[in-house]
């Protein structure tokens, strides 16, 4: 029996937190902890992140359940007697209702919680993922022990099959099935891939799984290794997840330790082991063949397919690959039963998903919800809404490739059909909210530039389509378009989509087709009037002071950097179009909402 | 570690572990410990202990919290114990010696000590 504290102070390690000074402020708790002599009943534990990346370091009280937010080394001193010697809350650290300012101190009573539906991110934020004991606690590895001792591979692989489950990377081709043609390919020698190859900008779904739960992603993996008839797994991660890495290292570790990894798993005579290929961080390598070419140690370019990995993938051999979510769906879809998994969600889309919710919304953040949640629910509700009260102008789904969906689709409920139908897709779990202020040419012209940079350029409509609508928008949005560009846009787009040898490619195009679809009248004001009505595209905006408004206070003079900006004290000033370079300096500055952008 | 080799022994060991994490994971009994500057001075701490290794000797599941007082410091050290849907019940004056029979009579069999009792609270909320 373990020694009994009576409460678990748990503190966020992710690098969000982090960064925001977690480290110190763990360290000045175990201090205090230690000073008040509170050693023997409270204990400070490492955790995985809960996904309100907003609000670190955060830190969670339990059994009481208290989340504090933006916690730091000198709030450390009240927390520890007002909580855990006295029992209080200490309510400047907790969640506050924004209309209200009414504190919120409990995890279920938060609104960025109460939609969510954690499933794939059970134990992120509530075991410590550099302990394999705590997640055998919460019971892992049991889904694991249940199918090695009590079911076939092919039960196992007709339970996922009956689940619904889609892959997570952004496909969402039925996991079961693509067990199946593994299972089914003829050879002795397979394998199994776990893809954490995450790339789209500001997406961090996978690294913070790896991060916070790496047992679920090898537990799942070999669940799957047994259906299918592997001994040897890859975990693709990129070297920038330097605590992914270190946190599944660590998993692997300790998994062999326990016997849950390595021969004779769990005295079943199973044999399963799993090694870590690093990747350097190119987009395209989240692609299946690409990936494999890239383990293999092959630069990483794609490849066609037929043949699919399930019958020749790495080293020509049959091989199963899912992205890392789809892997720790796993041991809930065994432990709980198909039948209860597939009750969360809509009719094709199954289960939850995991969303990093980022862009002009007011709570950023990893959230996870059931299928068929509206996307107003999800900004709105979960998101808090839109920052410094603007209108909500569009959100972009499923990373750079993605399209952008616009406000009169809000109610749109979020599964992989009517994304699809919207002209976008699910991917792997991005999601980009733009407001007012946001250009839609510049933001189509903003991801193709990704784009191009990431395209392998092995085959040419990619390779050249990217960059030929890229040169195209970035004329419009320099205000020397014509009408004419718009359909050699959309002509363009259609060849790309069609021709392109992968992923990458085939939905590169989407957020040209979007925003052309959503937002054609943007790209006319450009076109026609050479405006853009965001005020973003700094070819077409001008800067200029109103008379009325301005008080002569000379901030924006003193900060333009351009010294663009003239007038006398307590006159109002006027800025140098001539000179201006349309950084925007003087509009943050302004005070008095003085400067006005045409 | 050594290696696990069935399904039971990883069972077996998840039972030893589940009581580590308790904490994050039950909903179940309890007890609260007024810690009040009037608590601590009249030995709330050492009624604490008390409790904590109680509970860890009998291997029983019971959150243990801390609050603040609560206005009766006269009563002090204070002890609430909740179980589900029952009535807080407090028990005020608890010393150390007190803590055995207040865990076997109330926690285990379910009967207020009523000897010891100085209030009882409806639902959850005080």
């Amino acid at each position: 029996m373990a020694e009994r504290y009576r409460a678990d102070v748990l503190v966020c390690t992710c690098p969000a937190c982090t960064k925001a000074g977690a480290p110190e402020m763990q360290q000045a708790l175990k201090v205090e902890v230690e000073r008040r002599g509170l050693a023997g009943e409270v204990r400070v534990v490492e955790t995985g992140s809960r996904g309100f990346c907003s609000m670190g370091p955060v830190v969670n009280i339990q059994p009481e359940g208290i989340l504090y937010f933006q916690v730091h080394a000198g709030d450390v001193p009240e927390l520890v007697e007002e909580t855990l010697v006295k029992g209080r809350v200490v309510e400047r650290l907790t969640y506050r209702e924004p209309e209200t300012h009414k504190a919120v101190p409990h995890y279920d009573e938060i609104p960025f919680y109460g939609k969510q539906m954690r499933v794939v991110l059970r134990n992120c934020g509530l075991i410590n993922p550099q302990n394999i004991e705590e997640y055998i606690a919460v019971g892992g590895y049991h889904a694991l022990g249940k199918v090695l001792t009590s079911m076939t591979p092919e039960e196992v692989i007709e339970e996922v099959k009956k689940s619904g489950l889609r892959g997570r990377g952004g496909a969402g081709f039925p996991t079961g099935r693509k067990w199946e043609f593994a299972h089914d390919a003829p050879g002795e020698v397979k394998y199994l891939v776990a893809n954490g190859d995450e790339g789209d900008p500001g997406a961090f779904m996978d690294r913070s799984l790896m991060e916070g739960d790496p047992h679920a992603i090898l537990e799942g993996m070999t669940i799957g290794a047994y259906a299918i008839g592997a001994h040897e797994g890859y975990i693709y991660v990129r070297d920038e997840y330097p605590l992914a890495l270190r946190n599944l290292n660590i998993a692997i570790e300790q998994a062999r330790e326990y016997g849950l990894l390595g021969e004779d798993i769990l005295g079943s005579g199973f044999d399963f082991d799993v090694k870590i290929t690093r990747g350097a961080g190119a987009f395209v390598c989240g692609e299946e063949t690409a990936l494999l070419a890239s383990v293999e140690g092959r630069a990483g370019n794609p490849r066609p397919r037929p043949p699919f990995p399930a019958q020749s993938g790495l080293w020509g051999k049959p091989t199963n690959i899912n992205n890392v979510k789809s892997w720790a769906n796993i041991p809930v879809i065994i432990s709980r039963g198909a039948d209860w998994f597939n009750q969360v969600g809509t009719e094709t889309s199954k289960g939850t998903m995991i969303f990093s919710l980022v862009g002009k919304v007011n709570n950023t953040g990893l959230v996870e919800v059931p299928m068929g949640i509206t996307l107003r629910e999800l900004i709105f509700d979960i998101g808090g809404g839109i920052r410094d009260g603007r209108q909500f102008k569009a959100v972009q789904t499923g990373g750079p490739s993605g399209g952008c969906i616009p406000a009169e689709l809000l109610d749109l409920s979020v599964d992989y059909e009517h994304l699809k139908d919207a002209g976008s897709i699910m991917g792997s779990g991005g999601m980009i909210v733009m407001d007012e202020n946001t250009c839609m040419v510049d933001i189509a012209r903003y991801f193709l530039d990704f784009l191009k940079d990431e395209s392998c350029g092995k085959c040419t409509p990619c390779r050249e389509g990217i960059k030929q609508m890229l040169s195209i928008l970035t004329r419009i949005s320099e205000g020397q378009g014509e009408m004419a560009d718009l359909q050699v846009l959309e002509a363009l787009a259609r060849v790309v989509k069609k021709a392109s040898l992968c992923g990458l490619g085939q939905t590169a195009p989407n957020p040209v087709l979007s925003t052309l679809r959503y937002f054609r009248d943007e790209y006319v004001a450009h076109i026609v009037d050479h405006k853009c009505p965001a005020g973003v595209c700094k070819a077409l905006i001008e800067y200029s002071i109103i008379e009325d408004q301005c008080t002569g206070c000379g901030l924006c003079r003193r900060k333009c950097p351009q010294e663009a900006i003239s007038g006398e004290k307590k006159e109002p000033h006027v800025i140098d179009p001539e000179l201006c370079i349309r950084c925007g300096v003087c509009l943050d500055v302004c005070k008095f909402d003085a400067v006005a952008v045409r | 570690m050594p290696k696990l080799k069935s399904l039971e022994e990883l069972q077996k060991l998840r039972k030893q572990l589940q009581g580590d994490i308790k904490a994050r994971t039950e909903t179940s009994a309890t007890i609260t410990v007024g810690m009040g500057t009037c608590g601590i001075a009249a030995g709330a701490r050492e009624v604490m202990h008390a409790i904590l290794a109680e509970l860890d000797a009998r291997d029983i599941d019971a959150h243990v919290t801390t609050v603040g007082c609560i206005g009766m410091c006269s009563k002090e050290p204070l002890v609430d114990i909740q179980q589900g849907d029952e009535p807080r019940i407090t028990y005020g004056n608890v010393t150390p010696a007190m803590v055995p029979r207040m865990i076997e009579e109330h926690l285990i069999q379910g009967n207020v000590v009523e000897e010891w009792v100085v209030g009882r609270v409806m639902g959850q909320e005080v």
